[in-house]
């Protein structure tokens, strides 16, 4: 059978959230967040930007243009690079979203982000996190690209300080260092 | 805001266009489109919010009596990455890699792109040149019924298709070209990534001797829906590919065409790239 969330919503939450539910149609999701699962009562078609930012509180997750053209807001949706700001929440039930603050591990930064900060890459920052979550999916499809297809790959994610040359120049060493 | 009520995600084709035949509702695919122009306004949202992501018929791309058959679903990554695909339609291929971002590519799918109906869709231009036909299934009350038609016949106007509001898309279909069919795809924009298309160019055909067959020709971004290029492939059908033919198909374009002036470019400009690309297409194919 289909599965109607807000009738399954109402039979396990309590009363008063209930209450909250039909009002204003909400929606309960599961998703893994940066590997912790996680039980959110949303709201069936708001942003997962949304969701990370003002109910996750994960704001390392960047609001660009909310449009979809400028990458800020890229993270990793079962591994799969996505915009977060045009992905409802909804297609991310049962689903993997890693963000740039699940990339460290045990407190030591993820060789994109090192060699972001060496080279000088990340500047303003804003466009950081999500150039490094297109670098990081990027990197585990072609673990030793080339100077063009480094470019292309983070043609979808704009920065408007660099001028692109130090966050290629960052991917390629994180590239080696991968490697290595 | 909106005013969803209800959010269903149907496991079957029987159950979503059950749930459609309750009339009043939206589809959700990779929500790429949907999303924006929810927010900006732009669209609105009917009382039931249907998911279709788990309706196993509209996924897959499959080959079947001589033709490839893609699920609605299939993302634009799916299109760009499918190994029947790029052996038997290399110009879907290419549409794909000129699509949006990696991103956008990852969750954006050929049925949506198809549905939203955007005289601008990237996807469209190649598939008509393929000569697709889309597949729809409704309700008819005890059964689901499916109708197909003509992917050039489904678009009445910018954001409009023939789909009835109960009706989902559930695939697209296309027979595999033959020997000698050549196909090429321009698009023309002004950031290599993530431009909607000033102007998008397709010609197609089977080469033998310099000629054409079977010509077709079809033009997004410069009429209220993607078009057919009816005098353009007159002008080529059967002729030698000579700099007189490839000048006169180029002129002929601009019968076929009725665009307008926007924020990405005026209608002048675009009918000069018109002209332009589709000489440069020419002489292209008959020099390969």
């Amino acid at each position: 059978m289909h599965r109607d969330f807000r009738e399954e919503t109402e039979r396990k939450v309590e009363p008063a959230v209930t209450e909250a539910v039909k009002k204003r149609s909400m929606m309960e999701v599961e998703m893994i967040v940066n590997g912790v699962s996680r039980r959110l009562l949303v709201d069936p078609f708001e942003s997962l930007l949304y969701t990370l930012r003002e109910r996750l509180n994960l704001t390392g997750t960047k609001e660009g243009c909310d449009q979809g053209t400028c990458g800020a807001c890229t993270v990793l949706l079962d591994d799969v690079p996505v915009l977060s700001c045009l992905t409802p929440v909804a297609r991310c039930s049962s689903r993997r979203v890693t963000t740039i603050e699940g990339l460290a591990e045990n407190g030591e930064l993820h060789p994109v982000q090192k060699h972001m900060v060496e080279t000088g890459g990340i500047q303003c920052g804003f466009c950081t996190p999500g150039m490094v979550m297109t670098a990081v999916a990027f990197l585990r499809e072609k673990p030793r690209p080339d100077e063009r297809e480094i470019r292309e790959a983070i043609s979808g994610n704009l920065c408007r300080c660099t001028g692109y040359a130090k966050i290629v120049e960052a991917i390629s060493r994180a590239a080696e260092e991968m490697q290595s | 805001m909106h005013d969803i009520k209800r959010y269903l995600v149907p496991d079957s084709l029987d159950e979503a266009v059950r749930a459609a035949a309750e009339g009043d509702v939206t589809f959700l695919a990779g929500g790429t489109d949907l999303m924006p122009q929810t927010r900006t306004g732009a669209r609105s949202f009917s009382s039931t919010l249907i998911n279709l992501k788990q309706v196993p018929e509209l996924r897959g791309v499959s080959r079947e009596n001589g033709g490839i058959r893609l699920g609605a679903l299939t993302t634009v990554t799916d299109v760009l990455n499918d190994v029947v695909l790029r052996k038997a339609a290399p110009v879907l291929s290419q549409a794909a890699d000129h699509f949006a971002s990696d991103q956008v590519r990852n969750s954006a799918t050929i049925g949506g792109n198809i549905c939203n109906a955007s005289p601008a869709g990237d996807m469209i231009i190649p598939l008509l040149l393929l000569g697709a036909v889309v597949e729809l299934a409704s309700w008819n009350g005890e059964a689901v019924g499916t109708r197909t038609m003509p992917l050039e016949e489904f678009f009445t106007g910018p954001g409009k298709t023939q789909r009835e509001p109960g009706e989902i898309l559930t695939a697209i279909r296309f027979p595999v070209p033959g020997e000698g069919f050549t196909a090429r795809f321009v698009k023309f924009g002004t950031r290599p990534a993530l431009d909607i298309s000033v102007v998008s160019v397709g010609i197609a055909g089977v080469k033998e001797n310099g000629t054409l067959r079977r010509v077709r020709a079809a033009f997004g971004a410069v009429a209220p829906v993607p078009v057919r290029g009816r005098n353009t492939e007159a002008a080529l059908e059967g002729k030698l590919l000579t700099s007189d033919t490839i000048r006169q198909a180029s002129e002929a374009t601009q019968e076929d065409i009725s665009p307008i002036s926007d924020v990405r470019a005026s209608a002048w400009y675009r009918r000069e790239l018109v002209r332009t690309l589709t000489t440069r297409i020419l002489n292209d194919v008959s020099t390969s």
